[in-house]
């Protein structure tokens, strides 16, 4: 079985900082992984080089096979990728339901199908006629993650969606992933250990721009390099 | 469905002033008058293709008089040369619009930013300004079309009736088109912002990111809104050409400083706006030429600085707030 | 032989003509990122500063060299106090304002002196290479734009205003955490900018003669000079000015100056193509 999302040995260097040094991993078809790691290792490079924001400087990144390293971030989501951003990244002039109505389709009352579900799913139809700009943070985070499940895309790449969040809306923000993630493959690049707990799929640890390690969240969580990277200790 | 019943609303008003005014003002004002008036209307279609590209799209282009000039010079030489205006109309429309669009490919595909945008644009115009007006002499002549330098082209034909070249527009006539020409623009202007074209421009110019994640081709949109930009201020330069004549006056710094002043006062976001916002200033600077005491160039420069500061966000809609708060203390 | 030196004299002053009227644009980008539009206004200003002091009777260095950064430097702290202070943080609205400046500036200067060319005769004679004439004042062109580049370097590099001005550039938001106030340095960097300006317009009135809209000659060729620079405000100028002003001259000797510039437009516009940030965005980075 082909993966969904493969990385080869990616590297990205600005200037003489390697942000992001040889990461090789992939992503099965409805699969729901996360990517851990202290800030500064690298995650956040790492998720820009997959959206293809960054373009990075050696290796190579495949989709179904299929090598899509040199796309721009238009390309990429047309694949059938979802993208969310760490600040929430929206349209605020609009209101929730036009916003989520921009996305990609075949035909405006499709569209307008899809938004409304999409706003349903997350438990936001009742914002759809308010103007984006004008709600609050956690509700601004739900409207962008309508659009991006509103194409309905393969795999879904969360850059920590539970920033500014409290511990009440990280727990709700982490039921409704595993919710998603029934029909969806899910990315979720995160700092957040108590979230992945809550989460509690394969965990990724980044560190200093390479994989520190990648099973299970009890084996990882057990991990006492896991524990020193987090601490700031120097892994030996 | 609000939305388009307001658009609706819109482009039937804007048709129906453009009607009247095609209609009534030829049969109450002096010739004079009525070409001083088809140069404002012509004037306020280049000052609509900016509003729409810089209030919608969020492009920052400081030279809009580029596709202006270039559409009133190949009008010119082009009616000359073939002797009739029915297929220079086209041309002078297909050449600005391609320029734009080779340009909007240059500066979108290479993603540069909104202030290295605007010098580039600037210094089109300003590089076409100083070529119109190195142009004087015989040997530039385009087939039997000599450029004439600082001079222009003061012989340029007026429109003729398709396929009829002895059957000229006049004055009246240009006016008349001119008018339509305006309102049919704004329609189709309000009408490309209802489309997902549109709509995913706007988007673009909210938020850049969001729409390059939702698996939009951010650079192929805002090339697509420049070019109709270029058209629309290409048709302005054939209607400008039609009451004026073609001169390196339509490239200069003036005229490319005054299109933004416009947009800026009208209001920015709007489309209407930067019409009324011509039509002011141009009243302003018509009634502060015969003065003779101020220069129009210092009234502009302070008109604009005033506009940045003061009203940044344009007459128009701060009329609108203003009215609107008032409306609302009035309730009970 | 002699032509050959002739033409390379003319491509080197004509790099060098291209710097100096391009740094004191230069200095306000690479600090403030913002485009003065003002900046041709700022020169003719400093043109008209030295064909005044010049008719007053004043030592035609002094007139040259001294009085116009003095007086457009002045213009430039007013002009920042009342407008560019407003608007800190708004790049295009700053853009706006100092177009608006633009058009004013001329308008004024034609309400005051005529739209009507006056001028002073370039000092320092002619010599000959060769069967040729070359102008000894295109010389100290170059000698003063050399000069400038390097007292602009030597501030940047070695004084404790040139280490601020550094680190704005790098960072105006770590050095205003660092406790030197933005809008101080501001103020200076657009004082300074417009003085460079003033110079440049000193400097240039014996070649180009001096009227209100003067400043419109050079501004395209100024702006796009220091856009293709990049942000690195000293090494782009040059490099920028040494490619496109021997395209410029170049082409100018081929065809005509009209063809020069069109050939600098369209040399900068594909280069911004294929290197979007300007050279310096893309090589020398670390460079000042």
């Amino acid at each position: 079985m082909t993966a969904l999302l493969t990385t080869e040995g990616l590297q990205m260097r600005f200037g003489g900082v390697v942000a992001v040094d040889g990461v090789s991993l992939a992503i099965n078809e409805g699969e729901l992984r996360c990517l851990i790691g202290p800030n500064g290792a690298g995650k956040s490079t790492f998720f820009k080089c997959l959206t293809g924001q960054y373009k990075p400087t050696a290796g190579r990144i495949f989709w179904r096979g299929k090598d899509i390293t040199a796309l721009d971030p238009f390309a990429i989501a047309r694949l059938g990728v979802g993208i969310k951003t760490q600040v929430p990244s929206l349209f605020d002039g609009l209101t929730a339901l036009e916003g989520v109505c921009l996305c990609r389709h075949s035909s405006e009352a499709e569209a307008k199908r899809r938004a409304m579900r999409a706003l349903e799913r997350l438990g936001i139809g009742a914002l759809a006629n308010r103007r984006v700009g004008l709600l609050a943070h956690g509700q601004r985070q739900l409207v962008e993650l309508a659009m991006v499940v509103a194409p309905e895309p393969d795999l879904i790449i969360l850059d920590e969606p539970t920033a500014g969040m409290s511990t009440e809306e990280t727990n709700r923000a982490a039921d409704l992933i595993r919710e998603l993630n029934q029909q969806h493959a899910i990315v979720v690049v995160e700092h957040d250990m108590q979230f992945i707990r809550a989460i509690a799929r394969t965990v990724t640890v980044f560190h200093q721009g390479r994989v520190l390690m990648e099973d299970s969240a009890a084996t990882v969580f057990a991990d006492p390099r896991v524990r020193d990277v987090y601490l700031g200790k120097a892994v030996a | 469905m609000t939305v388009n019943v307001r658009t609706a609303l819109q482009i039937v008003a804007a048709l129906i002033v453009a009607g009247l005014a095609a209609w009534l003002l030829p049969q109450y004002l002096e010739l004079f008058t009525l070409i001083n008036a088809t140069v404002f209307v012509s004037m306020g279609l280049l000052a609509l293709s900016l509003g729409l590209i810089w209030g919608f799209g969020g492009i920052l282009c400081f030279g809009q008089t580029a596709f202006f000039g270039i559409g009133g010079y190949t009008y010119a030489v082009a009616a000359i040369n073939f002797g009739d205006t029915t297929w220079a109309v086209p041309l002078a429309l297909l050449v600005p619009t391609a320029v734009a669009a080779a340009l909007g490919y240059l500066m979108f595909f290479g993603r540069i930013s909104d202030v290295y945008m605007g010098v580039i644009t600037l210094t089109t115009t300003l590089i076409l300004f100083k070529f119109a007006n190195s142009t004087a002499g015989d040997q530039w002549t385009i087939g039997t079309a000599p450029l004439g330098g600082f001079n222009g082209i003061p012989g340029t034909p007026p429109l003729n009736f398709p396929l009829d070249p002895s059957n000229q527009l006049a004055p009246e006539q240009v006016f008349v088109v001119a008018v339509l020409a305006l309102g049919i623009c704004y329609a189709v202007a309000k009408l490309i912002l209802r489309t997902r074209f549109g709509r995913v421009a706007v988007a673009i110019k909210e938020n850049e990111l969001r729409a390059e994640l939702l698996g939009y081709d951010v650079r192929l949109h805002k090339l697509g809104l420049f070019a109709i930009g270029g058209f629309m201020a290409g048709l302005a330069g054939i209607l400008f050409a039609n009451c004026v004549f073609v001169s390196p006056t339509m490239f200069s710094l003036s005229y490319a400083g005054q299109v933004i002043i416009w947009v800026l006062v009208g209001g920015i976001g709007t489309l209407v706006g930067p019409v009324i916002g011509c039509m002011l200033i141009q009243a302003l600077t018509t009634y502060a030429g015969t003065l003779s005491a101020i220069d129009p160039n210092l009234l502009l420069g302070v008109l604009f600085m005033l506009a940045v500061v003061v009203v940044p966000k344009g007459l128009l809609p701060t009329a609108t707030t203003i009215l609107l708060r008032l409306m609302r203390r009035g309730e009970p | 032989m002699d032509y050959a030196v002739v033409v390379a004299l003319q491509i080197v002053s004509g790099v060098a003509t291209l710097v100096i009227v391009s740094l004191g644009l230069a200095v306000v980008f690479g600090m403030m990122r913002v485009i003065n539009l003002a900046h041709g206004e700022f020169l003719m200003l400093g043109g008209y500063t030295a064909i005044l002091a010049s008719g007053q009777g004043v030592n035609l260095w002094i007139a040259i060299l001294v009085l116009p950064p003095i007086a457009v430097g002045i213009i430039g702290a007013v002009v920042e106090r009342v407008l560019i202070r407003r608007l800190y943080g708004r790049m295009i609205d700053t853009m706006l304002a100092t177009w608006g400046l633009s058009l004013a500036f001329i308008g004024g200067v034609t309400m005051l002196f005529g739209n009507s060319v006056t001028g002073i005769s370039a000092p320092l004679g002619s010599f000959e290479v060769g069967r040729f004439h070359v102008a000894g004042y295109d010389l100290f062109l170059v000698a003063a734009s050399v000069a400038m580049s390097l007292a602009i370097w030597i501030v940047l590099k070695f004084t404790p205003a040139g280490l601020i001005a550094r680190g704005t550039m790098q960072n105006a938001e770590m050095a205003a955490a660092l406790g030197v106030p933005p809008d101080r340095v501001y103020a200076l960097t657009f004082t300074a900018g417009a003085a460079l300006s003033g110079l440049a317009g000193g400097l240039i009135a014996p070649v180009s003669g001096v009227l209100p809209t003067m400043g419109t000659a050079y501004i395209a060729k100024a702006f796009i000079t220091v856009i293709t620079g990049g942000a690195a405000m000293l090494t782009g100028t040059l490099v920028a000015s040494g490619l496109l002003g021997s395209v410029l001259t170049i082409f100018t000797f081929l065809t005509t100056p009209v063809f020069g510039e069109v050939a600098l437009l369209v040399v900068a516009i594909v280069l911004l193509r294929l290197l979007p940030r300007g050279i310096t965005g893309r090589f020398l980075r670390r460079a000042l």
